[in-house]
């Protein structure tokens, strides 16, 4: 009924200093393979939010990026229910490094460099990623880190979502 | 001068049986609330029925539709149809922001006694002072005012502006910012004025498929603020009824307002 919250091991083992050079965070997203007569990719919302749940900052959404006969990939933003109302509704669509085609099952790698996320302040933030499928469901999974000192953490789906990990390098 | 006898002839049958607007919900429903993209289509259900956004019963009149957009124009519904138990029309979305759609039914009646024998009147404020025959007695002049309304939003929500014209929720929560689980606050104001100490009643759609009822009522405070904590995702009606007896040259009055606001999960 409500969202999602899954426990998460927070383990803080700090990564070797020259892997986060590109990217000083990095998501993994594993959009399941579902087996269904009428599969149709998700589309899929990535943001950080405050402990309260307050979102941040926006860092990917992937959704149909053209129209059909059905109407244009935009009229079905607003089923990334949870993004939408918590600031999805408030951007203006394409946002540059942020919408994206939607992706195909498998692991996906979402970054941002410390420069992307300068307003961030140091702190406690949960990662969300929220899943939303043509005749199917939709999922949030959430997964809290820590940004401004080398962390990661872990959390998985049930339905929609498969696991969704967070790497901070500093 | 066609469209003044329609009016007239809506408002007559809507004063003229105040005990069926009693007994049955009013309603209007909408397809969606929370839309997005450049512009959307939304369809519109409206009747009156005992069981809240349930066609069963009679088709509303939507005589007094008025369809405020985001920038405060008014918008004209498309695909106006009249059912036996529903009246449905569509409106396109064609700009950003929170569209208001509302029927509001307003006018004025009088109940007399002329020479032993008691007579009732309605019609307009203007034609009160001359419709009355001098000799009447015990008059009772009542003002009538019935708004059924709802609310739909393209993109992020913006600020519903109120009409200071019988009851209206001033909206501390959006409409259409409404989850499950949260907490909803608005204020109950009757002509611009809070409305205090006035019972509201909250009830969800779906009554068919269950058999508690689940209805929920609040008391509104001093300044007219209640509060409702969402159960259930899904649409939900939202009632209030006051009526205020009249006293000497006061005009008694009869307000009612029927909001529709959905909840998502």
């Amino acid at each position: 009924m409500h969202l999602r919250s899954l426990t998460i091991a927070l383990a803080a083992t700090g990564l070797t200093a020259g892997a986060a050079q590109a990217a000083d965070l990095t998501a993994t997203v594993e959009i399941p393979r579902l087996s269904s007569a009428s599969y149709h990719r998700p589309y899929v919302a990535v943001w950080i939010e405050t402990p309260d749940q307050t979102a941040v900052q926006t860092l990917a959404v992937w959704y149909q990026q053209t129209a059909n006969s059905e109407g244009d990939g935009t009229d079905w933003l607003k089923d990334l229910r949870t993004w939408w109302r918590k600031g999805g509704r408030a951007l203006r669509m394409p946002v540059d490094g942020v919408s994206g085609a939607t992706r195909a099952p498998g692991r996906h790698t979402v970054t941002a460099s410390a420069a992307r996320l300068r307003t961030l302040p140091a702190g406690q933030y949960n990662l969300v990623v929220e899943a939303a499928r043509e005749l199917g469901g939709r999922e949030v999974v959430r997964v809290p880190f820590r940004w401004g000192a080398a962390n990661t953490g872990r959390a998985a789906g049930t339905t929609e979502l498969g696991a969704v990990t967070v790497a901070v390098s500093r | 001068m066609k469209k003044t006898v329609f009016a007239l002839t809506a408002l007559t049958a809507l004063l003229a049986a105040p005990m069926a607007a009693q007994a049955h919900r009013a309603w209007l429903a909408p397809t969606s609330t929370v839309l997005s993209g450049a512009d959307a289509w939304v369809g519109f259900d409206a009747g009156m029925s005992n069981g809240v956004f349930i066609p069963d019963h009679a088709a509303m009149r939507l005589d007094g539709l008025v369809i405020t957009a985001p920038d405060g124009s008014v918008a004209q519904p498309e695909n106006m149809m009249r059912g036996r138990y529903r009246a449905t029309f569509d409106l396109h979305l064609t700009q950003p922001g929170t569209w208001r759609i509302a029927n509001v039914m307003s006018g004025f009646g009088a109940a007399y006694k002329q020479g032993g024998e008691e007579k009732r009147w309605r019609g307009s404020e203007a034609e009160m002072a001359t419709a009355i025959p001098a000799d009447a007695t015990d008059v009772v002049r009542t003002r009538s005012i019935n708004r059924v309304e709802t609310f739909v939003t393209l993109g992020e929500p913006t600020d519903i502006v109120l009409t200071g014209q019988g009851l209206e929720l001033a909206p501390m929560t959006h409409p259409n910012d409404l989850a499950v689980g949260e907490t909803a606050t608005f204020k109950l104001m009757q002509d611009g004025k809070p409305a205090a100490n006035q019972t509201i009643t909250v009830a969800r759609g779906g009554t068919r498929y269950r058999d508690n009822p689940e209805e929920i009522t609040v008391v509104t405070g001093a300044d007219g603020g209640f509060s409702v904590t969402w159960p259930e995702a899904g649409m939900y009606w939202i009632n209030a009824s006051v009526r205020t007896p009249g006293a000497g040259d006061q005009i008694a009055m009869n307000a009612q307002y029927n909001g529709v606001v959905e909840v998502l999960p």
